[in-house]
């Protein structure tokens, strides 16, 4: 007798782990992001509308974005990597980043006086091309995915520039 | 079927279907508690009754609580603050519960350190324990979310961006657990259902189990002597009581429990009536708000230590450094490596240790809510290297401890 309870034993043992993973499947799926929470994640800018040495804080995903169009007196102080971060269009240059540290994510302040950010939750500080110059955090505000139409830029779409971007290892992908 | 007479009274009705006469001697006539033990023993039930608290001034937050991204704010600050009867007590209660707890789960962490009670045949007792203390934090911060001010906002950004792991850059678990690019909607309502339901469950299964753990084992002592606990009971019964160790339970140690507890409320009330500001940061009485940070952020008291931890270190170093912080407190049973169950005066360097971690945590804890900067980084650096260096002489000091 005891081999058809082992065999009741292990088909239901079986059946049972089957409905375990397929719950455990499930229950990870509901987690995730909604479909439209996903599919708004675009916002489009037009660069001509921004001042030189202004941060503007525009929103993309929820999150921050910093946007400030370089004056002569940053880009003589940035260095051939910080250059690389920044955005051409019309001989004018910009800094299009995500505004959350690459810390844990505070946003850090701009100082206009020192044309800096300084962020106050640990202490880090950024350029005015948003490159880190003060650790806690790891590296640069991260450059959203953006694609260039004549001076419109449009955030969540990846174009030719952002690819140089992610292949030269100027930004991660966000 | 078992057999079932008249019976004469409500009780022997109940104990022939039920075995309640059973159940009262294994869970409280008959479970020995030492007489040779202080007030610090009170503090568990001292955290039953305070969970108790919690979850009933929970349930009425519940009433009135709206967990939407555009409508929690006012529903705390101004539907039951100002316009439910009452109201304010509740979320004056629950504020001044929820502080208070860890103050005395840290007391009494620190109690079952200081009289080795996590030693042998403890060791269950001291992991679930941990458990709980694991538990409690997540309750705590999933709570925190629920006002949707601006430490709420940041806090959850923070904190849900540990889980990116540094360099391993898992943004994708990080919006997996957000359900969402940034903390929103979906994520104040998953964090709402952990607070008010998964977590407090898994809570009071945790704490069953914590009772559970102690009832072979027994509670420690004030000296650590292992006695027989047969023996003991045996002397009780007969009528010895004033030669035996022991006494029972309930209804006799529960007393002196409730002694404690009562002086424990009046604080409690006095905090709640006249202090309560304590329990409540300035700061998250503004509205959450996606694009301005806080100029400070820094976490409630009790996670102000391992906070400190984080702080000094780069991104990886920090987390790293972090999640063992968390976790660390698991292991004391395995690196203690002396046999002796003794208070800590008696067992040398361990004296000294146990010590030097209350200091250094209570110094990590006041840096943590100080700016990060000049001479306060440096001794929170410090600090946080202390408390590592002092983990890691642990097992050599007590390796070498003398048999008492
Ligand atoms: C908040 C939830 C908790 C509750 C409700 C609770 C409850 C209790 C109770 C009623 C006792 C017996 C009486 C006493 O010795 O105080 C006890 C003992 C104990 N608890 Fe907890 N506890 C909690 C959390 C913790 C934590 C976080 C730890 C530490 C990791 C811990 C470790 C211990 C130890 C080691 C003992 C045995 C003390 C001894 O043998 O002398 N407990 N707990
Ligand atoms: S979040 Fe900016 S330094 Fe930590």
């Amino acid at each position: 007798m005891s081999t058809r309870r082992d065999f009741m034993g292990m088909a239901l043992g079986g059946f049972t782990a089957l409905g375990a993973v397929g719950g455990l499947y499930a229950a990870k799926r509901t987690w995730d992001p909604l479909p439209s929470v996903k599919a708004a994640g675009f916002t489009t800018l037009d660069l001509k509308d921004y001042k030189e040495g202004e941060l503007v804080t525009e929103k993309w995903r929820g999150k921050p974005i910093f946007v400030l169009k370089q004056t002569k007196e940053m880009m003589a102080k940035a260095t051939e990597k910080d250059k690389k971060r920044l955005i051409e269009v019309d001989g004018a240059h910009y800094m299009v980043c995500v505004g959350l540290c690459t810390h844990l994510g505070c946003i850090p302040g701009y100082r206009k006086d020192t044309q800096d950010f300084l962020c106050a939750c640990h202490g880090g500080m950024y350029d005015a091309t948003a490159d880190v110059t003060k650790a806690p955090p790891p590296r640069g505000l991260d450059i959203p995915p953006f694609k260039l139409n004549g001076t419109k830029i449009a955030l969540g779409v990846t174009g030719p520039e952002y690819e140089k971007m992610l292949a030269d290892g100027t930004t991660l992908r966000v | 079927m078992a057999r079932i007479e008249n019976a004469k009274s409500i009780g022997e009705w109940l104990d022939q279907r039920l075995a309640v006469q059973t159940l009262k001697r294994v869970l409280q006539t008959e479970y020995w508690i030492p007489k040779n033990i202080n007030f610090l023993w009170a503090m568990g039930m001292v955290l039953a009754a305070t969970f108790g608290i919690l979850l009933v001034s929970g349930i009425f937050l519940l009433m009135y609580y709206n967990p939407s991204t555009d409508l929690a704010f006012d529903s705390v600050n101004y539907t039951i603050m100002t316009e439910v009867g009452y109201g304010w007590l509740w979320r004056h209660i629950h504020g001044v519960g929820a502080s208070l707890v860890f103050l005395i789960i840290y007391i009494h962490m620190f109690t079952g350190i200081y009289y080795g009670s996590y030693k042998k045949g403890r060791e269950l007792i001291w992991l679930s324990g941990m458990l709980l203390y694991v538990l409690f934090s997540a309750e705590a911060f999933s709570g925190y979310m629920l006002p949707w001010g601006q430490m709420s906002y940041w806090a959850g950004m923070v904190i849900t961006n540990l889980f990116s792991g540094g360099s391993l850059h898992a943004d994708g678990l990080v919006e997996w657990i957000r359900g969402d690019y940034v903390p929103a909607q979906a994520f104040l309502s998953r964090f709402f259902m952990l607070h008010v339901l998964l977590l407090p469950l898994v809570i009071i299964g945790a704490i069953v189990f914590h009772f559970g753990t102690l009832r072979i084992p027994h509670v420690n002592n004030q000296d650590g002597e292992d006695f027989d606990f047969n023996e003991a009971a045996e002397l009780y019964k007969n009528g010895q009581k004033k030669e035996s160790k022991v006494i029972p339970f309930s209804p006799v140690f529960l007393s002196k429990d409730v002694f404690v507890m009562g002086i424990y409320f009046v604080l409690f009330f006095y905090l709640v009536f006249y202090h309560f500001e304590f329990a409540m940061d300035p700061v998250n009485f503004d509205p959450a708000d996606g694009l301005k940070t806080p100029t400070h952020i820094y976490p409630e008291w009790y996670f102000l230590w391992s906070y400190e931890v984080l702080r000094p270190f780069s991104t990886n170093v920090g987390l790293i450094a972090f999640a063992i912080a968390q976790v660390i407190f698991f292991t004391i049973p395995f690196l203690d490596r002396s046999p002796n169950v003794a208070p800590a005066n008696r067992r040398g360097l361990f004296h000294l240790w146990f010590w030097a971690m209350l200091v250094d945590m209570l110094v990590l804890t006041f840096m943590g809510k100080l700016p990060p900067q000049g001479i306060w980084s440096t001794i929170g650096l410090v600090a946080a290297l202390v408390f590592f260096a002092l983990w890691i002489a642990l097992p050599i000091i007590t390796k070498s401890e003398k048999k008492l």
